[in-house]
């Protein structure tokens, strides 16, 4: 079932992003993708899309926090995902870390990277509710 | 100026404004310390008013009598101890019984001091304690920070050797599967990916085990009298292919010999490290500028590149283990980010030093002076 969802990848490692590209445009869905948290930016002033999934530390530790809140400051109710290769087991904090930060890190999902590619189709399905 | 707060404990009211006179402008100073410390003073008259008043605020000294109406001084030490407080208690007593010092030091008790004192014994039992109480919170603060220094570094290394796993294994699933269909060079690209994955990752792993030696001292350092300028060539030689396929010119100025007392291991590690960020980080038909001179007892090895250059924050970071400039014209250049926080380690274990000037766009020039 082929639908004109977009969906907006941004990950500052060129391998991930291209499996996730990858992944995503055989799931069926039009994809936008960057590079870099600055990339992101100009994608997230000009062009349309659905769904974002997001790397967290690109150019800066937290990229993924400031682009997630720069989204939803235009659009609340888009959906967007987080991913990040920082393992728990490192006890690295990459979720919000209090209410002030919850306040503004609006995030609807973070995801662990690795993750398998039918996990994240049906993230993905949920999210925009499909 | 710091201040310390003394609680002093004692149901004889002579002997506390006695202690308040000879403290309230009373400073004390170290060498090793830029600030001086003063004292806020408190009185308890009983153990039962003392305890009540260390629960309810910070107190970095106590002075404590040792026979006093209610509960003794050596039970308000007890208290002290199991509360964990990080203040040191000073007993102060005119029972000065051996029995009595032996078992307040035992509880914890940093000092003990005879009454009657002098106002000099009083000021020098003061000086001592101030003197153990920094000492103490100063090693504590700098365990802390190296715990979080260490910290930091795994979750960095952590992510850094995740990233090319994830990457790899992304690809291979992709294979496995053969999701891209019957395109071949699809998978030829992955397989390309990968590998190029995994020599990243490598690198990472020696630059990450020299980074080691060097930090635990461990590293098997020859020092013996060298020809850097013969190490400086093979350097060339070895960044040459690099340089040919950026097009980029390499002007050299050596003299015929230098010799240094030296590792010869460890001056290839800074030619190397400097010599192949010149090429990373050049643009095309760019150049490389490498001197190497001796001067004032001093040898100076200069290696300046016309390629991207950095902004001065950019440059303040630089030897920080890990750190790596992103921006947009770095994206496409692979390095661990251990590289030059090697070099500079390497640098320092040689008592030389390292200049960078950098402009953006125009190009970054690195000297590295080492005393012969």
């Amino acid at each position: 079932m082929k639908n004109e969802k977009t969906i907006l990848i941004t990950d500052d490692d060129i391998d991930y992003l291209e499996q996730m590209k990858f992944h995503v445009e055989n799931f069926g869905y039009k994809t936008l993708t960057a590079n870099s948290q600055k990339e992101c930016e100009q994608i997230i002033e000009n062009e349309h899309f659905d769904l974002a999934i997001l790397d967290l530390m690109m150019e800066n530790d937290d990229s993924g926090f400031i682009l997630s809140y720069k989204i939803k400051k235009k659009n609340p109710d888009l959906p967007v995902i987080l991913a990040t290769s920082v393992s728990s087991a490192t006890r690295f904090v990459f979720e919000p870390e209090n209410e002030t930060e919850k306040s503004w890190i609006k995030a609807d999902k973070y995801l662990e990277k690795g993750i398998r590619p039918d996990q994240l189709q049906r993230e993905i399905s949920k999210l925009l509710k499909l | 100026m710091e201040k310390l707060t003394i609680l002093i404990v004692d149901d004889e009211e002579g002997i506390r404004t006695g202690i308040r006179r000879v403290l309230r402008n009373f400073t004390v100073s170290f060498p090793f310390y830029e600030h001086d410390f003063e004292y806020d003073l408190i009185d308890a008259e009983t153990g039962e008013q003392a305890i009540q008043i260390i629960d309810n605020q910070n107190i970095d000294i106590i002075l404590l009598d040792n026979k006093l109406p209610g509960i003794e001084g050596i039970e308000v030490l007890e208290y002290i101890n199991n509360k964990l407080t990080d203040c040191a208690v000073m007993m102060i007593t005119s029972y000065a019984s051996m029995d009595l010092a032996i078992k307040a030091t035992n509880n914890g008790a940093f000092n003990f001091i005879p009454k009657p004192f002098s106002q000099q014994d009083l000021k020098s039992a003061i000086e001592s304690i101030t003197k153990h109480l920094f000492l103490k919170r100063m090693t504590q603060k700098m365990k802390l920070e190296a715990k979080n220094i260490r910290f930091k570094f795994l979750s960095v290394l952590s992510h850094e050797l995740k990233s090319p796993i994830n990457a790899v294994e992304g690809y291979l699933r992709i294979m496995q599967d053969k999701q891209a269909g019957t395109d071949i060079s699809a998978y030829e690209n992955m397989i390309e990916r990968s590998i190029d994955r995994l020599k990243g990752m490598r690198n990472l792993i020696m630059d990450m085990l020299d980074l080691t030696k060097i930090e635990s001292g461990k590293k098997n350092r020859e020092l013996k009298n060298i020809d850097i300028v013969e190490i400086a060539n093979m350097c060339l030689d070895s960044i040459e292919p690099m340089a040919i396929q950026k097009n980029l010119k390499i002007i050299k100025e050596f003299p015929k010999k230098l010799k240094i007392n030296a590792d010869s291991g460890e001056i290839e590690i800074i030619f190397n490290n400097l010599l192949s960020n010149a090429v990373k980080y050049n643009k095309k038909d760019g150049q490389i500028k490498f001197y190497l001179k001796n001067e004032n007892e001093k040898v100076i090895f200069i290696i300046e590149d016309s390629g991207i250059g950095m902004t001065e924050e950019e440059k303040s970071s630089l030897f920080e283990d890990f750190k790596r400039i992103k921006n947009e014209k770095t994206k496409n250049i692979s390095g661990s980010g251990l590289g030059l926080s090697i070099m500079k380690k390497i640098i320092d274990l040689n008592k030389g030093n390292v200049k960078i000037e950098s402009k953006v766009d125009i190009g970054s020039k690195f000297t590295v002076e080492i005393p012969v």
